[in-house]
């Protein structure tokens, strides 16, 4: 994957650089809002990483400009303000993803992934397939091995967000905000609890886990 | 009040005084001086019009019996008390008749109205007899040596009109100015008097107006330099009475209030930062410290750096939400309202913590049914809510009977009532009850627990940004959490 880091800060800029390289993506790195437009302009990213307050153009008119310019490449907004209104600013700006600094990079990898553009291509299906687990979205139905497994409204939206994401890295910050809508952290870790209740209803009696934690970042659906 | 006239003129009080005194005597000088004028002229045409009527009785008589008549009709005419001037002399400026002894030279050269008001002499009421008789004495005194002995003296001053009979002879009608005079001297020592008293009448009311105005200012200038001296519990004097200084003191001092709240939260989170952030920064640096010295396998050092990261995970938590309690207590966070419906609001938390509940087996139930719409933001109740239900399940695991927690909404007056009750052992204590929600302040039992210690002291923002209040009140057994927002208006 193909990454634009457009981040004033040189030691965070290097850090992601070198972070992003051990992942196996490419990044490239500019260090204010002008040289990163005109390098989203130029190239071809999967993805970009967009910081908020910059020197010469700050982020949001960056990706203003470059929206009106046609360009669809997906972007996260990186930013020390996190009130709700200004991620809801944000995505209005033509954000993808909001992320409040400071952050783990694993959450940053995680959201990176999911935003690329050529995996992203799964919204249109109506079914998704992981493996022998079946999920039909006009349905509401579950199945797997051609079992049917029953699910709480809630618990198939979790299933849903994390088959359409199946392979990648899904945080339990993303959970909770693409499946609860809820952007603050809860005391105890709820997601857990939710993760591991599904993790019940579609592992158990099957030989196989599907399911798997991923240490010290999230989740991941995987055959 | 000691100050300087420079000091009392810079003043705007003083300034506007003399300016108002300014306007105010160039108004008066103004008017003054037009209407002397308008009356001066207009005495002046009605002399001429008595001058015009004099003269035409006097052709009349002329014409009905010549020069003899005439001359009788000046004499007569003459010796009436207060009459006008009437002088009839020969081609070469004799005097022969009438009640003028002397006359400025010159006056008799020319025919018609005199330009300029002249100065003339009256015969005493006493000498006019004489006189008379000298006048019709062709050789008597020389007429020169009248106007001589004239002349030294101050006469009055006349405008007349000079005729030439078909004679030769000279008549002259003439009438006093000493009326107009007096009436532009009484004219203008009432505009000094005017000008004198509004001098008085300025510096007066500057006195007991302006020096009020300027002492209350005084004060309160004294009042803020205290302020700004540091004491921020000063406040402006208020009189009593109401006024725009009353008004103007009010309101600084709910702004002073209001920057002293804010100042307050402020002293409060450095002083919480200091004391409840400093200790974990220390466990943090001591852990990588105890890490670097001496010798460890590579398991050691990762398992160090993993416990260094959730350490700095948890700061980081803390950190925020010290930021938002104090952004919300002080009123500037920017997160917005609108309608949400509160019963929505509460089954999506009670929906994430049922697996939770169920988990710690405690039973949660709800009875949020109906409309509950208030204003307010999903996202910042869902915080406030989902901290308390946290609690609740946390120490209702230790209730003697079945755990549960309930969760209801209810509408109770004009406030619309969100409570959380657990039957746990609660929080008998008063004092520690009413303690709770403070910032850090974490209760003996449940220090063993995780959490920071803001939980509680969040949900209480919360409700503050929201308008509404969060008490907590015994349950017996347990405690009882209730949230409490102003219902819509327009429910």
């Amino acid at each position: 994957m193909k990454i634009l880091v457009i981040e004033d800060d040189r030691e965070a800029a290097d850090y992601m650089q070198k972070a992003f390289a051990e992942a196996g993506h490419t990044a490239h790195v500019a260090g204010d809002g002008e040289t990163g437009f005109a390098l989203a302009d130029a190239g071809d990213y999967d993805v970009m990483v967009v910081d908020r307050m910059m020197p010469r153009r700050d982020g949001l008119s960056v990706i203003a400009g470059l929206r009106s310019r046609g360009n669809t490449t997906p972007v996260l907004i990186l930013s020390a303000l996190g009130e709700v209104d200004d991620r809801v600013t944000g995505l209005r700006a033509g954000g993808d993803d909001y992320l409040t600094k400071p952050y783990a990079f694993s959450e940053l990898l995680a959201r990176v992934e999911v935003l690329n553009r050529r995996a992203s291509a799964r919204e249109a299906e109506t079914v998704y397939r992981v493996g022998d687990l079946e999920l039909d979205r006009l349905s509401h139905s579950v199945k797997r091995a051609a079992r049917e497994i029953t699910l709480q409204p809630r618990e198939f939206r979790l299933l849903e967000y994390l088959m359409r994401h199946a392979g990648q890295v899904v945080t339990r910050t993303m959970l909770l905000e693409n499946v609860w809508d809820y952007h603050f952290d809860p005391q105890t870790n709820v997601i857990d609890v939710h993760v591991s209740r599904l993790r019940g209803k579609i592992e158990k009696g099957f030989d196989k886990p599907i399911l798997h934690t991923v240490r010290g970042a999230g989740y991941m659906l995987k055959s | 009040m000691a100050l300087s006239l420079p000091a009392i003129m810079r003043t705007t009080a003083a300034r506007l005084s003399a300016l108002y005194f300014l306007l105010f005597a160039l108004c008066a000088v103004l008017l003054v001086f037009y209407m002397t004028s308008l009356s001066a002229r207009m005495l002046t045409g009605q002399t001429q019009q008595t001058i015009n009527d004099e003269v035409l009785g006097l052709a009349r008589a002329y014409q009905r019996g010549g020069l003899p008549v005439l001359v009788r009709v000046v004499e007569q005419r003459s010796r009436q008390p207060g009459a006008n001037l009437y002088l009839i002399a020969d081609a070469n400026g004799q005097i022969l008749t009438g009640n003028v002894q002397s006359l400025e030279p010159g006056v008799l050269e020319t025919d018609g109205w005199t330009t300029e008001p002249f100065s003339y002499r009256r015969f005493g009421e006493g000498e006019l007899e004489r006189q008379r008789n000298q006048a019709a004495d062709p050789n008597g005194a020389p007429p020169g040596e009248t106007e001589i002995q004239v002349e030294g003296e101050k006469g009055h001053n006349a405008i007349a009109l000079v005729l030439r009979l078909p004679n030769q002879m000279i008549m002259l009608v003439g009438r006093d100015l000493g009326e107009p005079e007096r009436f532009r001297a009484v004219i203008r020592r009432a505009l000094m008097l005017a000008l004198g008293m509004m001098g008085l009448g300025g510096l007066l009311i500057w006195f007991f107006v302006g020096r009020a105005a300027l002492k209350r200012i005084d004060s309160v200038s004294e009042a803020s330099r205290r302020i700004m001296g540091g004491d921020l519990t000063g406040r402006l004097p208020v009189t009593g009475a109401g006024d725009e200084f009353d008004r103007l003191s009010e309101n600084l001092n709910t702004m002073l209030a209001r920057i002293a709240t804010l100042n307050e939260g402020l002293k409060q989170v450095s002083d919480n930062i200091a004391h409840d952030l400093k200790t974990p920064l220390t466990r943090l640096r001591n852990r990588a410290e105890a890490t670097l010295s001496g010798k460890h396998k590579t398991t050691d050092y990762r398992q160090a750096l993993e416990g260094t990261i959730a350490e700095s995970d948890q700061l980081i938590k803390t950190f925020n939400a010290i930021l938002m309690i104090s952004r919300l207590e002080a009123g500037y966070s920017s997160e917005s309202t609108s309608k949400v419906d509160l019963a929505a609001a509460v089954r999506d938390v009670v929906e994430l913590y049922e697996p939770v509940a169920e988990e710690a087996v405690v039973a949660l139930e709800t009875s949020v049914d109906g409309d509950f719409t208030v204003n307010g933001n999903r996202e910042l109740i869902g915080q406030a809510l989902s901290n308390i239900v946290d609690n609740a399940i946390k120490y209702s695991t230790d209730a003697t009977e079945k755990p549960a927690v309930r969760v209801a909404l209810q509408r109770v007056g004009h406030e619309i009532r969100l409570s959380v009750a657990d039957n746990g052992h609660g929080i008998p204590d008063d004092a520690d009850r009413a303690r709770v929600t403070e910032r850090f302040v974490r209760l003996e039992k449940s220090r063993s627990q995780p959490g920071s210690g803001l939980g509680l002291s969040l949900a209480k923002a919360i409700m503050t940004f929201h308008n509404g209040k969060l008490e907590l009140l015994p349950a017996n057994p347990g405690l009882s959490v209730i949230m409490s927002f102003p219902a819509r208006e327009d429910h």
